[in-house]
Formats: C-alpha cells, sequence, structure tokens
C-alpha cells in the first residue's frame, strides 16, 4: 500500500468522537445557568453552554452539555450548591427519559429488585444489603464495597457516594427496595 | 498472551501494567494486592483459574484505581492508546473502565495499529462505550447480561439507564432482543447473554443456548458475569473458536456456581474456587463429543 493509501485507510478506520455520551441540563432560568454553569466549571467539569435542541420545550433559551455517564456525581455538585436543573437529557436523544420499570425476583428469604441494569439484594428478615451485581461503570464495585453487608438503614445511598449512571440505577432500585 | 484492562474500586490505586497472578482469595500486579470481589479483579481471578487449568500463561492486566469519577479510567485510556499499538496479545479483554467514546476510539485505533489483530472482547463500561461509538461490530465478542441487551438493542439509549420501556428486559424476549441489536449494529461478532439461559449469538441468529446446572440465585450474585467473561477470555486465548469457547464457558460458569451451593448472599470468590474442577468436567465433556449434544 502506497504512504498516501496508509494514511488515507487510517483515517478512515478513525472514527471521530460522537456525542452519545453527552447529556443536556435544562434550567428554568438563565440566571440558574450562569450559577451551574460557574459551579462544574469550579469543578474541573468539561461542559459547554448552548441553545437548547428543538425537541426540549421547557426551560430557558439556555442549556449546558454535560458528560452523560457522569450525571449522578454533577447533580450532587448542583444540589449542594442550590442549583439543580429540572431535567437532564441525553444528546442524541433529547426525548429519552430514565428506566421507570423495575423487576422483582422473590427468593424467599431474600428479595432482588433490578432497575435498568442494576441489581439490588436483600436479606428480607434482617434488611442486610447481601448482594450488589450488574451495572458496568467503575463506582458500581466501589458501592458494592461500602453496601453490602449493610442493613438498608445504615448503609450509604447510592445517590450520595455514586457517581455515574449505573449508581443513579441503583439509587433507583434501593429506593424502590425500601418503598417495599 | 491474553491482555485485560479494567479498573479496582480504590482511588489510590496506581495505573499499573504487568503479570498477574492469584494467591488465596487476591491479585497480584506489579508488588499490589487486589482482593477480589467483583469487577476486573473477578474477571482476573476466573482467567487465572482457566488459565492455569488450560496450562496457559498468567494474563497481562492492565489496571488503574476508579471508584466512578473517571480520572483513572482517562488515565488508562490515554496509556493503552499510547502502548497498545507496540504490544503483541492473541486476546484482549476489555471491562470495568468510565464510558467515554472519544477515549474508546483512540484506544480501538492503537489496536488497529498492532501488528496482529487480537481477538477483542468487550464487557461492562467499554462495551457501552463501543456501542455508543458505533463501532460494536469491530468486537469479536461482547457478554451483556438481559439489562445490557436491551440497551444494546435500543439504537437510541445512550446508557441501559436511557433504555427505553418498550423494550422490555425479559428472558423470553432475548432472540428478538438479539436480532434488534445486530440489525442496528450494535451487537459485536459474537454475543454471549448471561442470564438464567445463555444465548450464544451471531448475525445469523441463535447458535446455542446453556440451561444446564441452573441457580437461580447465580443472577444476584456480584461477579458472577464477570466470572463468565473472564473463563472465556482464557479459552479464546488458547485459539479457541469464540462461539465454541462462549458456549463452554457458560457451561463452566453455571456448573462451577452449581458447586458453590449459592444463596443469593453468596459472594463471588465462593464460585471462582469451583472453576477448575468444573472446567475439567466440561472440558472432559467436549472431548467426548457430549458438549453439543447436550445443548438445548
Amino acid at each position: 500500500m502506497s504512504f498516501l493509501g496508509l494514511l488515507k485507510s487510517k483515517k478512515d478506520r478513525y472514527k471521530p468522537a460522537s456525542d452519545q455520551d453527552r447529556g443536556i441540563l435544562v434550567f428554568e432560568h438563565t440566571s440558574e445557568v450562569i450559577k451551574a454553569e460557574s459551579v462544574l466549571k469550579k469543578d474541573g467539569w468539561k461542559i459547554k453552554v448552548m441553545g437548547p435542541p428543538p425537541e426540549i420545550r421547557s426551560g430557558c433559551d439556555l442549556v449546558i452539555e454535560i458528560p452523560l455517564i457522569e450525571e449522578l456525581n454533577i447533580l450532587r455538585s448542583l444540589e449542594e450548591a442550590g442549583a439543580s436543573p429540572l431535567e437532564i437529557v441525553p444528546v442524541s436523544s433529547p426525548l429519552l427519559q430514565p428506566v421507570d420499570l423495575f423487576q422483582n425476583k422473590d427468593f424467599g428469604k431474600y428479595l432482588m429488585i433490578r432497575a435498568a441494569n442494576m441489581k439490588l439484594t436483600v436479606e428480607k428478615e434482617t434488611e442486610t444489603i447481601v448482594n450488589i451485581s450488574g451495572g458496568g461503570c467503575p463506582d458500581v464495585p466501589y458501592l458494592a464495597s461500602k453496601m453490602v453487608g449493610m442493613s438498608l438503614n445504615e448503609a450509604p445511598s447510592p445517590r450520595e457516594i455514586g457517581h455515574t449512571l449505573c449508581g443513579y440505577a441503583l439509587q433507583l432500585a434501593y429506593e424502590e427496595m425500601r418503598r417495599q | 498472551m491474553i491482555g485485560v484492562v479494567g479498573t479496582v474500586p480504590d482511588p489510590d490505586f496506581p495505573l499499573v501494567a504487568g503479570e498477574t497472578s492469584l494467591k488465596d482469595d487476591s491479585i497480584y500486579i506489579q508488588g499490589k494486592q487486589i482482593l477480589v470481589n467483583r469487577g476486573t479483579p473477578a474477571l482476573l481471578a476466573a482467567t487465572i483459574k482457566t488459565a492455569e487449568v488450560l496450562e496457559q500463561g498468567a494474563p497481562f492486566g492492565y489496571l488503574v484505581g476508579d471508584v466512578g469519577l473517571g480520572h483513572g479510567s482517562r488515565r488508562l485510556y490515554e496509556y493503552l492508546s499510547g502502548h497498545l499499538g507496540k504490544r503483541d496479545f492473541n486476546t484482549i479483554v476489555f471491562h470495568y473502565l468510565q464510558p467515554d467514546v472519544d477515549w474508546h476510539n483512540r484506544v480501538l485505533f492503537a489496536v488497529e495499529e498492532m501488528e496482529r489483530r487480537p481477538v477483542l472482547i468487550a464487557d461492562a463500561g467499554f462495551m457501552y462505550a463501543a456501542k455508543m461509538s458505533g463501532q460494536s461490530p469491530k468486537y469479536d465478542l461482547f457478554t451483556p447480561d438481559i439489562g445490557e441487551l436491551a440497551f444494546l438493542a435500543d439504537e437510541e439509549a445512550p446508557h441501559p439507564f436511557y433504555t427505553r420501556g418498550f423494550i422490555l428486559h425479559e428472558e423470553n424476549r432475548v432472540p428478538e432482543l438479539i436480532a434488534r441489536a445486530y440489525k442496528h449494529e450494535n451487537a459485536a461478532r459474537c454475543l454471549l447473554v448471561k442470564g438464567k439461559q445463555d444465548y450464544v449469538a451471531d448475525q445469523k441468529g441463535i447458535i446455542a443456548t446453556v440451561d444446564i446446572y441452573v441457580e437461580e440465585s447465580m443472577e444476584a450474585i456480584g461477579g458472577t458475569g464477570d466470572t463468565l467473561t473472564g473463563i472465556v477470555t482464557a479459552l479464546v486465548g488458547t485459539g479457541m473458536e469464540v462461539a465454541k469457547a462462549a458456549v463452554i464457558a457458560a457451561r463452566v460458569n453455571r456448573l462451577a456456581g452449581s458447586y458453590a451451593k449459592p444463596t443469593p448472599a453468596t459472594q463471588v470468590m465462593d464460585i471462582i474456587q469451583h472453576i477448575p474442577t468444573a472446567l475439567a468436567k466440561i472440558l472432559s465433556e467436549n472431548e467426548k463429543g457430549e458438549l453439543w449434544a447436550k445443548q438445548s
């Protein structure tokens, strides 16, 4: 293959980054966008303030683009600063909503609840978290190391110590387990 | 040689690259000790146990600490994009990494620079990044569970958390979800779907299902999917054809689980220690030609 051909084939093979891993924070007022931007930039997040896509019909004329996977961590920063968004949506498909279906599996002595890709299992009598499975983000093994072996009441919630969308899904399973 | 890429849940764990070993319930790499619980350490433990029986060398690990902030993963992505191109592996498995499309693409580019293209296996966060990047067909094997298969099948979803409700994560929908994942080019050349019944499939459809040694509790036990990915990686590392390795691995993982007499509170190391016995039995059945006949 010629040198130019080699260059061309490499260029063809390399796919530029898509926006599939980006999310959008939607706020009610522009002043909240400015406040949130300041908080997130101070925390070192790679963000971008821009106009909203046409599918978004709520909020003001500005949105903030964020790394979607780290939604839980970003939400926590904004909540602490009193700058929570109205909603968070994926850039690639702004109409998508978080999963809201739960699946229960009753093992008799134990109950497992699954939300999206995350599963939380509790011993019914003691309410002890005995296992966490599923998920693929690096906070899942971390969350398991902090939560397994503790009771539902004592364990830190995924919202407190998780960082990613897997952590967020585990939070939903955790809330559903507490509700039941 | 096999390469294993992933993270450990310790923010202070440095980036390390080197041969791995397993002693008791810990992985050792570059003088560092990691307790096997779930995630990449569980995958590594299963790979090492399987490789020992197969008389293969220990896997080469690329590990870094990351608790979900992504800092460690990005350092590892950067390291891999600079180093992988010069290495020689026959199989690489990418595992728990913070999904990042741009870094994923750089790492894949480095893989394509390698003199010999390795068999590529992706699971967990790296599989999410591969799907998000639209480059799933460049992989030889994905190992999703049902929830992750629904994510692969949903061409719109950027993460399992956003999988649309009409794409239900139900066991009886697995063949349909596999077909949909291939239709939108969001599946690897081969899929090993982990569940109550395991499925091995490719573009043409279901190749095999494995439903022996059913232990309902396995679904609840964190790390049982990681051990399955670890076993199939070691088998593929011997040069075994990917779909055949997937079927054998599914049987071995289920049998090892069955030997452990699990409850939903069982921890994965209790299963890993049964892998050598389970592997010996399943390989013996395979040699007798009973393996493919036993598939339903």
